[in-house]
């Protein structure tokens, strides 16, 4: 049962709390540029879910039976965007052969991935928070939901600001930002809620 | 008339093509680092140093990269001059390495870097990806500061570290939350705007257009209709 509870709140946590996105600003750049439309802000989220989740499942043992191992941890982030470019590149590869059709939802979104921070953020986090291979894998997938989440939240507030009248200056990014804000304001609400949730 | 050429490179990096408030390059560090003064100019020069290293670089070697796979050698460059970076500052300041955390390794994948390198550190000579590199990197690390500056002083109501007692009682605490700093952000690029009274080249499609990815992934990723002039 211990163990659950510490992957729930792992979950949770890095889905509401630590919202990658909305606290930690990693992966601002896709949340700007991708969230315009529901369907696109679902296909970078589901993909970007998908590569941390991978990503994570290969850097993880690299870590501990490569780097580690062989006292090479200062090699940690040259490897670990090396192995998440290939990474990328294969999944599309693959996609393509195997599933056109998913290719072509997703695939426009992979590229963008290898130099999205979220993922590479995700993989050195979950070393620096000393995490077993099972709750690193967790904390990625909540990582990718969040994002997943703030992504759909962001695209629903997007398409209003479209049809809105915005003062000149603020036209684009500046007021992209600043609706942004709101929303982490609003994630803001759940801090505490994890510990609560067990105390 | 060449000395004019080259300042005007290094010169746009600061004003004109601000990297962080008229191109919005490198949003994540700028967000996330400037919380306080300290931590937005270590960041900014360690982020210049990368910058200026991986432009000599990548402008020396533009002529032996193969075309096809010069993404992933730049950023196996870059990724080998942050490392060099990141082993400095632990070891020289490591007060400095505990405030950027994370941030520090993300310099591999500030789109800055990528950005300049593939649009200008891969067709010009050396002297002048270097004076780009500098112009750019100063313009990152002004930026930073100036928005460090803003939401330290009247978020936590210090400077650098070193409190502003009158200030004490007014602190706007959310100016240093996360939400604050995309606030003071979409604040000051708005200004900038004003001040270069819409003069200052507007990026078509913002997140994309400079985004090192945007090369070799397909234009429907990038949807974002223009803005209208």
């Amino acid at each position: 049962m211990e163990v659950f509870k510490t992957l729930i709140v792992i979950l949770l946590s890095s889905v509401l709390v630590n919202n990658y996105v909305l606290s930690r600003f990693l992966g601002i750049c896709p949340f700007l540029g991708v969230s315009k439309k529901l369907n696109q802000a679902v296909g970078m989220g589901v993909s970007v879910t998908a590569v941390m989740l991978l990503a994570t499942a290969v850097t993880w043992p690299i870590q501990y039976f490569v780097l580690d191992r062989f006292g090479l941890g200062y090699m940690q982030t040259i490897v670990f965007i090396l192995i998440i470019a290939a990474l990328v590149q294969m999944v599309e590869i693959l996609l393509k052969k195997f599933s056109p059709s998913l290719h072509k939802g997703l695939g426009v979104y992979l590229p963008l991935i290898t130099t999205n921070c979220a993922v590479l953020g995700v993989a050195i986090n979950n070393i620096t928070d000393g995490f077993n291979f099972v709750e690193s894998i967790v904390s990625s997938l909540g990582c990718g939901l969040g994002f997943l989440l703030a992504m759909v939240l962001f695209s629903g507030i997007r398409s209003r600001i479209d049809e809105s009248e915005v003062p000149r200056p603020f036209r684009g990014v500046a007021i992209t930002l600043i609706a942004a804000s709101f929303i982490s304001l609003a994630f803001m609400g759940f801090a505490g809620i994890v510990d609560k949730l067990f105390a | 008339m060449k000395n004019n050429g080259n300042l005007s490179i290094f010169a746009n990096g600061i004003l004109k093509e601000n990297p962080v408030l008229v191109l919005i390059l490198g949003t994540c560090p700028t967000l996330a680092t400037t919380t306080n003064v300290f931590g937005a100019f270590g960041m900014g020069i360690a982020a210049l140093l990368v910058l200026v290293c991986s432009n000599f670089l990548i402008s020396l070697l533009r002529k032996v990269i193969p075309n096809n796979v010069r993404i992933p050698c730049y950023i196996v460059i870059i990724a080998g001059f942050v490392t060099v970076v990141e082993m400095l500052v632990k070891a020289f300041l490591p007060a400095l390495y505990e405030l950027l955390g994370v941030y520090l390794a993300l310099i591999v994948v500030n789109c800055i870097i990528l950005g300049r390198a593939e649009m200008f550190a891969s067709k010009n000579t050396v002297g002048k990806s270097v004076l780009d590199g500098l112009g750019m990197g100063i313009g990152f690390t002004l930026a930073l500061c100036a928005m460090a500056t803003i939401r330290e002083v009247f978020g936590a109501a210090s400077f650098a570290g070193i409190a502003i007692p009158f200030l004490a009682d007014y602190k706007i605490e959310f100016l240093v939350k996360a939400p604050g700093g995309m606030v003071v952000y979409g604040l000051l690029i708005a200004l900038v705007y004003v001040l270069t009274s819409g003069k200052a080249p507007q990026k078509k499609k913002f997140a994309c257009t400079g985004c090192p990815g945007a090369e070799f992934c397909k234009p429907e990723a990038c949807t974002m209709e223009k803005e209208e002039a």
